[in-house]
Parts: structure tokens; sequence; C-alpha cells
């Protein structure tokens, strides 16, 4: 041993702290373990109401699946559990159509938004937008629902299922204006050789808005006029829904979810990215198309799976706009009525006769309930994947 | 490496260009800044500030930098030499609230006019990052970025090889071309990060600390990578390391902070730019004396 200089002292003399001093005092020991036990208990709880969630489905899913006879289950004329229908395919053709539009409509607009707000947004307008965007995801859905019966189905799905060619030509204008301006655009850049005056820019905004709103007064006045004086009045109720009608609303409230799953995806991208792509000489649009968006694909899959759960999930605004009550014949059309699973569940455990009917009618919606929860939970193990792959990325 | 840019008129018309090699200067016997002869000036900068919003982060830069030079640009942190980097291909743009004052002139055109795009002058100064950062792409794509971006879809793979030789890397990957770039080492990564720049076929290379975040081995594989690269292109250098500007570069920049006492604001500003050797043995400013010295900084 090498001479330090320091002397260790005799045993003896060591005294002036013990292994008490060194062990603190009894009391904040039992505090800890109090705490540590309240959290526990305060874990435990959820874990515990999700397995008597799913307890409680297994039991009455199970006698539906042994005692009901299979082949009213598949390729009968519909849902009609009071008489001992349960079609599946009508409520899985449903809520597959619903989920489908749904996503088209919050897909891309989700999407758009996010790119919008994570790569294009001045710092100014993101601190705008977003909090509308949260009280878009803060809207009930029995509210959206109300919304899709008598806004969306009228004034929307009922006019495209009508006047199909009508909207189509809408669109080609609106596109067609799209180009024009953009190849006027390209002139303006060729002849200057630089970026658009903010004027320029303004200009061009404000003709799509007032060729946007020109072509919707024509639409609503003109069409509504001609065809069907009742749908003058803009907000009214007719019929009862359909399918694409309740798909649009649904759509809607999953637009918030979509955007802001997508947002953090394309936040966690590292600026460095960004940075190194635009010192190659990469434009903006470059840039987020060959760089940040597959950077971040991971995340926005999940989204887009997070989204598809949440829009099968979604029950109010279905039952209330999706264009049938108790009962629906087999459709593949969006524009007729129709009944998801989740409508389905909703529908018949509503009203005051506590379910009456055939035998198992009672039973049918738990095993509905069971194969959404199994299609949910599946999508939402899937989806966490996805996110994991991107937390390990960076 | 002139036959292979396409003419500058694109970005500038009446701009006289005329190679002459044998113009180049031994490192021992530089020519003074202004002696520079105007064939072999590549930028040309006076009384560049450079402000984001209101605050002014850099003051009085004025610099000539000569063709197939290093010029390294040292100082304390916070003295605005990556900032004044950053503007020589218009990275500073990328921050809302920047803004240049004075001129930069890139082979006699201002940078700033607002004619030029920037997009076109990233092209042509290419730039490379502290922080190695490859795309999560395979190698082969991470280096075919910057000719695709450019619009170039034809002979990519030699492209390809040729940038990853200069960047001395074609031997390490040659045969995982097609694997992510993400799992290569640091030094590897920005050897990439070169070997992408390079790809673009630019005439500078601005390098933003390149080696800040490697190991000693990497840094002095990068360092002898930069002079090989002399040979053909222009290099502008940020570095922390007073050693490795020594080692490397033909000429310093050293820029130094000035605090305004009334609002504790730290403006840079460039203090002393002439021949290397003569900065780090015989500087003619007392601040510049300091730092060398490990007086200040």
């Amino acid at each position: 041993m090498t001479d330090v200089g320091i002397n260790a002292p005799e045993l003896g003399r060591v005294s002036e702290i013990s292994i008490e001093t060194l062990a603190g005092p009894k009391k904040r020991a039992r505090k800890e373990a109090a705490i540590r036990s309240f959290f526990f208990f305060a874990a435990s709880v959820s874990v515990l109401i999700s397995v008597l969630i799913v307890g409680s489905l297994m039991k009455e899913t199970w006698t539906f699946v042994s005692e009901v006879d299979w082949s009213v289950t598949w390729g009968e004329i519909g849902w009609f559990p009071r008489q001992g229908l349960y079609d599946m395919p009508t409520l899985l053709v449903s809520s597959l159509i619903v989920t489908i539009v749904a996503m088209l409509v919050a897909g891309p607009l989700g999407l758009g938004s996010a790119i919008y707000l994570s790569e294009y947004a001045s710092k100014r307008t993101r601190k705008f937008l977003k909090p509308i965007l949260e009280v878009l995801a803060g809207v009930p859905s029995v509210v959206l629902g109300f919304f899709a019966l008598v806004f969306i189905s009228p004034q929307v799905i009922e006019r495209i299922g009508r006047n199909g060619w009508l909207v189509i030509g809408a669109l080609i204008i609106v596109v067609y204006l799209m180009l024009v301006l953009g190849w006027a655009r390209q002139l303006v850049r060729r002849e200057a050789g630089t970026e658009l005056s903010t004027q320029v820019k303004r200009v061009m905004v404000l003709t799509l808005l007032v060729a946007s709103a020109l072509i919707l007064i024509w639409w609503v006045n003109g069409v509504a006029g001609s065809s069907d004086p009742e749908a003058a009045n803009f907000f009214t109720v007719k019929g009862s829904g359909q399918l694409a009608a309740a798909a649009v609303g649904v759509g809607i409230l999953t637009i918030p979810l979509v955007a802001s799953v997508s947002e953090d995806a394309l936040a966690s991208v590292p600026d460095e990215l960004r940075q190194a792509s635009a010192g190659l000489g990469a434009r903006k649009m470059t840039t987020t198309v060959q760089v940040v968006l597959p950077a971040a694909v991971s995340g926005i899959v999940a989204a887009f799976i997070i989204g598809v759960s949440r829009a099968m999930g979604e029950t109010m605004v279905v039952f209330l706009a999706g264009g049938a009550a108790d009962q629906a014949e087999f459709t593949a059309s969006p524009f007729d009525g129709g009944m998801t699973m989740t409508a389905a569940m909703a529908s018949l455990a509503t009203g005051t006769d506590s379910v009456v009917g055939e035998a198992l009618t009672f039973q049918s919606l738990f095993f509905v309930g069971s194969v959404l929860f199994l299609i949910t939970l599946a999508l939402n193990i899937v989806a966490s994947r996805f996110v994991n792959r991107v937390r390990e990325k960076y | 490496m002139v036959e292979a840019n396409p003419p500058i008129d694109e970005i500038a018309k009446g701009v006289r260009m005329s190679i002459d090699s044998s113009d180049m200067a031994p490192a021992a016997a530089l020519d003074t800044p202004e002696q520079i002869s105007a064939d072999d000036l590549v930028f040309d900068v006076s009384d560049l500030s450079v402000y984001y919003g209101d605050f002014r982060a850099v003051r009085d830069v004025n610099m000539l930098i000569k063709r197939k030079e290093i010029t390294a640009l040292i100082g304390p942190s916070g003295c605005g030499k990556s900032t004044v980097l950053r503007s020589f291909n218009r990275m500073n743009d990328l921050i809302p609230t920047a803004r240049v004052e004075g001129d930069l002139l890139y082979r006699g055109v201002d940078l700033y006019d607002p004619r030029v795009d920037p997009v076109e002058v990233r092209r042509r100064i290419g730039m490379v990052f502290q922080k190695p950062n490859p795309f999560p792409k395979s190698i082969y794509d991470n280096v075919a970025y910057g000719p695709r971006v450019a619009g170039k879809k034809k002979g990519l793979d030699d492209v390809v090889e040729s940038s990853l030789k200069k960047a001395a890397l074609w031997d390490e990957v040659k045969d995982r071309l097609q694997e992510s770039a993400i799992g290569m080492s640091g030094g590897q990564q920005q050897r990439l990060s070169i070997a992408r720049a390079i790809a673009s076929d630019p005439e500078v290379l601005l390098m933003d600390e390149p080696c800040s975040a490697l190991d000693p081995i990497a840094t002095a594989r990068i360092e002898e990578l930069m002079a090989e690269l002399k040979d053909e292109y222009t290099i502008l250098i940020v570095t922390h390391n007073m050693q490795q500007a020594a080692r490397v570069s033909d000429r310093t920049a050293f820029f130094s902070v000035q605090v305004d006492e009334a609002n504790d604001r730290r403006t840079g500003l460039l203090v002393e730019y002439t021949n290397t050797e003569k900065l780090f043995s015989n500087p003619d400013d007392e601040r510049t004396e300091n730092y060398i010295t490990g007086r200040f900084g």
C-alpha cells in the first residue's frame, strides 16, 4: 500500500456515528411505504377494471357463442336481433363503410393540418390554430351527431347522392381554378426569378376563397331552389340520415386525433435533418416529402391506426345519424341508412323494454361488443408497435 | 470541377470565369487577402452584419476568400462565427427573423440580391454540419439526395461512387450501399455527410464544427480528408479547436464578442483575418493574442 499521508485511526476511536445514524428515522420509511402502496392501489384499480370489463363481456358472449344457431349470423337479410336474426356482415360492412369514409375525411385533413402546423406555420399562426384544433377535439360526439343529422345528411350527403354529377362538376371547377392559379404562379415566378411577393400570394388566396364561396352559394341556392324547395332551409331534418353522413361526422371527430398524433411524429423528426436537406439545395416541399415524412412514417401510420380504431368505436354519431334504429337490412351503400356494431349495441340497450325478444337478443349485444373489442385491441397493439419504432429511432 | 459546374450566369450575368491553377501559391507564401486576384476570389464580404430581429448578432465582417483554400473561423462561444458561416449559403434564411446587412459577393454576385434563389445558392455552396445527420435512408440514397433534388436521374451510380471515394468512405461501405445509414459509426456518418455535400457538385464547402462530435481518430481522418478536398473545393470551416485551425487552414479569421453593458447583449465581430501562420505566431491584435495564448475565451 502506498502511503498517502492519512493514518487510519484505531477502531475504537471512530465513535461519532453509528449504524442507527445512517439508518434514518423509522417514521420516514413508514411514510414512504404508505405512499408507495397508495400509488400501487391506484394503478391496480385500472387494471382490475379492465379485467372486470373483459370478464363481463366474456360471460354473456360465451352464452351467445355456445347457444346460437350459427346459420342466423351469416348471410341473412339483415340485423334483426329481436326476431333472432343476428347477421354479422350487416354490422361489419356498415362499420367498415363508416370507418373508410371517416378516414377519407380525417386522414388527409388530419395529416394535412399536422404537416401545416409542424412544417409551414409560423409560431404565431400555430399559437392561434392549435387551440382551435383542440376545441374540435372537445366537441361532444352527441353534438356532432346532431350536426351530422341536420346538416351533413341533408345538405351534403343527400345532394351528393342526388346530384352526383353537379358535385363532381364543382370539384372539377375548383381543381381547374387551382391549376390555373398554379400556372399563373409559375409564370410570375419565372418572370421575377424569385419568391412570390406576399401581395401576389394574397391576391391568389383571395381569388381562391371568392371562387369557392361563389361555388358554394351557387350550389346551395341554385340546386336547392330548383330541385327541392324544402332544402332551402339550411338546417333541415330530412329522413333519418345515412351511413355516409354519420361517417363524415365521425371523420370530423377523428381529425384532431390524427392531427395531434401525426404532429407529434413530425415534431420528433430532428431539425438537423431539415437543415441538412435544405443545405443540399432541397426546397421546403421536397424536404417535407422526401425527408420529414419518411422519417416520421411509423408515427403517421400509428396515427392512422389509432384514428381507425377511434372511428370504429365511435357510437353517438352513428347512432344518431346512421339512419337505422333497432334493426337494419344489409347494405353496402354509404348512401343508405345502416347500422354499425356500436350503433347496434347502443340502440339495443336503449328504450324501455330492457331488451326483450328472442332468447339470445340480450346476449347478442355482448357478442358484438366482444368482436368490436377484439378489433380495436388488435389495432391499438399494432399502433403502439409503430409508435415505439419512432421512439427507438431518435 | 469548373467544367462540371454549369455556367454561373443562371444566377448572375457577366461574371468572368477563368481558371489559372498555376496561380496556386504554396502555403508558405500566401498572398495577403488584399492581393487575391479577381479570378481567384470566391467570396468578397464587406461590412456584413447579421441580425436576429432587432438584435445584431455579428457586425463588421470583412473578408476576401480565395479559391481552393481552407479558411478557418475561430473564436469564443457566441462570437457569431457559425452565424457568419451560415450566411455564406443563406442557411440563415431558415430562421424567420434573421436578416443580413452589408455585401456578400459570391464570384461577383450579391448573394442577397432579391433575384437570387437560396436553393440555387445552396446547390453550389454545400454545407456539413456539426452533428452527423444522415437521413433515415440507405447510404446510397443519402449520397444521391442532392443530385436527385437537383433533378438528376441518370449516372447517379457514378456520382455516388466518386463522392464516397472523395470522402474516403467507399472502401468501407461499397458492399452495403443499400443498408441504412443510421447504423454507421459517428465518424463514418460525418464522412457520409461530406460525401453527400460533395455529390451535389458544389464549388464551396462550408463546415460547421464538423469534428466536434467525433473522437480524435475520426477527427484526424476528417482533417486528412479536408487536406485532400482542398485540391478541388474552397472550404470554410468553423472550429472551436485552435489546433485544428492551425493544422488544416490557410487563413484564419478570429471573431470575438463585445458585450453591450447597457442591455447585456453580446455582439460578435471580426477581430483579425490573416494567414493562419501569422495569426497563430504573430497576431496584430492584442485580443487575438490573448485568445490564442489562452488568456481569454
